[in-house]
């Protein structure tokens, strides 16, 4: 009996937190498909918001820009990191130890904290407006903490298998790419897929680097239609933010056990 | 003798020590051309070579200094001409002049490393010939096969991440607000004058320690509460008697999932002021009498900051906790029934230490990023309500929205830097601080 009452307890728990949690999600779903501006009361069904979103906005060059910055920046990224991280994690040198230092208490700064001396460095490069630089800055700025977290993954590696790569004959950079790389194929997953995902969240630096409407990242443009104007727009955002949030998501529920992982040692790290 | 010889030959000709007295030719042509860049950058970016000529008779550092020295004259005096298009612009003769500072620090690093080289290269030429040269570089590679590597990344990283922190430093001794904007108006150095002007002036004291005080509020508040529901949410999903885990267990993921763009701006829509469908709900079902004001009331506005904050963050620690928990050998809990224990002994003695010992670290990352979590502040209330006994902040505004505000919307870059330069210090001393006891540190 008080096994029963106790399951029934749970699953009543259960429920209600699937009911919060559910909320937001299935009403921005339902706004997708409103008709007029979904404010409080439901019409019927209809895609005329999608329609709207790709005829009355730039979703289409809002959404190929970001895809382009999130790839490039993710390949860009990775190798970086890899390098430096297989170095400091392999070798050992002057200034190593006040190079891991400097970056782990750098990497704890927010970027944007910087934004206005990297939107003067910029304009003065003439690269304000144009995607490259914020590519510039994600894959640089992935740097710092990423390489703590794969220097600690590449730690747990016994050395043992590069040794036996370099009695093979192989060369240090060889042994990079022959040896290292895929043994690194889980931490290498979780890098990428949440270097491919920031592009997609991410605010304040392209707002600062990218001002034309044209040339807009999706979180911009989609803030942009509802800012001050959430009467008229919510429906089209609500659009325009499932058709992101769903690849989104079904990639971060794919990955998740990289992406647990990930957080998991990345806290571990210091 | 013949090593002075070298390290004097070098000091005024980078390389020639190597290259004349130990015949290492390639490493002394290669320090070589680094000087030799350096000085025809000057010369080339300058009108040095006009002046030399005679063709300027009045010469000025402003208009015809090359790109080292005008870079540090323009980082002394932030420029001598106002306005126009003529005139200086100061932001970007600071950016142009910690720039080339910097490379000329670089640049002293390598006339070191070339002394010391010089100094160095005697005792081999001593005893043994110079003919192995080629041995030799291909050694200085495997050597320094480290630096090869990390130089690349690491002048990246220099411009990209550290200048903008040192130039954000600098910003803080600057008058750089809206009163004094360049191409406008030149700016100078005002010393401490920003830092004094935060901790004096009544307003400015005041909203610091406010938004200082909700930020701590908020960052504990929500962490702990995220961490805790977190694991009381594993534990439950974790109980033998629910049944389909897995349905539940995705759903919970959502919020996590999701991006945050998305769910925040629709909170925000969900508990908006005028036609708050919750509200409507609420109304109709009788619950509430009047709209309850969720973002437009000072204490109501913080409650909801941190529900939705709670909201988004309690998924990773569930998801976390679940891994722990399943990990946690059965025979503890057997011998523990064995002993006598209840289920709040096994909780209490058993599943707590297991678990916090595991995710100890992510409650510290997790405090980090609630601390910097300007996206949930921003998207969901964008600092407001409004506070007029505020300087330029809102109630729920922490330091990093408010930070972010007082640059876009008000230019007060001075004060911007300010407050990030003690941010910095702040987060940089408390990280340094949770990272001293870690493992990888007394490994390092």
């Amino acid at each position: 009996m008080k096994k029963k009452i106790t399951a029934c307890l749970i699953h009543v728990e259960l429920i209600f937190m699937s009911f919060v949690v559910l909320t937001p999600i299935m009403w921005v779903l339902l706004s997708a498909f409103q008709k007029g501006n979904g404010m409080g009361r439901f019409n019927e069904l209809t895609l005329s918001n999608f329609k709207r979103l790709f005829q009355e906005t730039n979703y289409k060059h809002w959404f190929f820009n970001t895809l382009q910055i999130a790839a490039l920046s993710t390949i860009i990224s990775v190798f970086l990191i890899m390098l430096t991280a297989w170095v400091m994690s392999r070798f050992q040198f002057k200034g190593r130890k006040i190079g891991l230092l400097t970056v782990m208490i750098l990497s704890m700064f927010p970027t944007f904290l910087s934004m206005t001396a990297i939107y003067t460095l910029f304009l003065n490069l003439g690269l304000v407006g144009n995607p490259i630089s914020l590519v510039i800055v994600y894959s640089v700025g992935a740097i710092p903490y990423n390489t703590w977290l794969v220097k600690g993954y590449l730690d747990g590696i016994p050395s043992s298998i590069d040794e036996a790569a370099y009695m093979d004959g192989c060369t240090k950079l060889q042994t990079f790419y022959k040896v290292i790389l895929p043994v690194s194929k889980p931490i290498i997953t979780y890098c990428a897929v949440s270097q491919f995902i920031l592009p997609w969240m991410d605010y304040i630096l392209p707002n600062i680097l990218l001002s034309k409407d044209k040339s807009k990242t999706l979180a911009v443009g989609l803030f942009a239609l509802i800012n001050g104007q959430e009467s008229i727009n919510f429906t089209i955002f609500a659009a325009g933010a499932v058709l992101v949030a769903l690849p989104i998501s079904i990639v971060f529920i794919l990955f998740q056990k990289y992406l647990v992982q990930g957080v998991a040692a990345g806290a571990d790290k210091g | 003798m013949k090593s002075k010889k070298t390290v004097l030959f070098s000091v005024f000709v980078w390389g020639s020590g190597q290259f004349f007295i130990c015949k290492q030719r390639l490493k002394g042509l290669l320090f070589f051309a680094v000087q030799l860049t350096m000085i025809l950058t000057e010369l080339l970016s300058g009108y040095w070579i006009e002046w030399l000529c005679g063709y300027i008779p009045d010469f000025s550092i402003r208009l015809h200094a090359g790109f080292f020295i005008k870079g540090v004259w323009g980082v002394i005096t932030l420029g001598e001409k106002t306005g126009g298009t003529s005139g200086d612009h100061s932001t970007m003769l600071l950016i142009n002049g910690v720039i080339s500072i910097m490379i000329l620090l670089m640049l002293l690093l390598v006339y070191y490393w070339n002394i010391k080289d010089a100094s160095r290269s005697k005792v081999k030429s001593d005893n043994t010939t110079y003919k192995r040269e080629q041995t030799s570089l291909k050694k200085l590679y495997q050597r320094y096969f480290p630096y090869f590597i990390v130089t690349p990344i690491g002048i990246a990283f220099l411009f990209v991440v550290c200048m903008p922190i040192l130039f954000t430093f600098l910003t803080s001794f600057l008058n750089y607000n809206r009163d004094h904007l360049p191409p406008g108006n030149l700016l100078s150095w005002v010393g401490f004058l920003n830092f004094k002007k935060l901790f004096t002036i009544p307003i400015w004291s005041h909203t610091f320690m406010k938004v200082l005080l909700w930020t701590v509020v908020w960052t504990l508040v929500t962490t702990f509460a995220t961490y805790f529901l977190g694991m009381f949410q594993a534990m439950i999903l974790n109980h033998s008697s629910v049944k389909r885990k897995k349905i539940f267990r995705t759903i919970f993921i959502l919020p996590w999932a999701v991006p945050q763009m998305v769910t925040l701006p629709v909170f925000r829509n969900l508990l908006n002021g005028q036609f708050s469908p919750i509200n409507q709900v609420l109304l109709e079902l009788g619950v509430i009498s009047s709209n309850i004001p969720f973002l437009s009331n000072a204490l109501v506005a913080k409650a909801t900051v941190i529900v939705v904050g709670i909201w988004l963050g309690f998924p990773m620690f569930m998801v976390m906790m679940l891994g722990v928990l399943s990990n946690i050998e059965r025979s503890l809990y057997e011998a523990a029934a064995l002993d006598g224990a209840g289920k709040w002994q096994e909780f209490q003695k058993i599943t707590f230490p297991l678990v916090m010992k595991a995710t100890a670290p992510n409650l510290i990352m997790s405090m980090a990023a609630n601390f910097n979590g300007f996206g949930m502040i921003y998207f969901l209330t964008q600092g407001g309500p409004t506070n007029s006994n505020m300087q330029f902040a809102g109630d729920t505004d922490i330091l990093i929205s408010w930070i972010y505000k007082l640059t876009l919307n008000q230019q007060m870059y001075d004060i911007a830097a300010v407050m990030s330069v003690l941010l910095f210090f702040l987060i940089g001393l408390v990280s340094f601080w949770n990272f001293r006891r870690t493992t990888s540190f007394q490994e390092l």
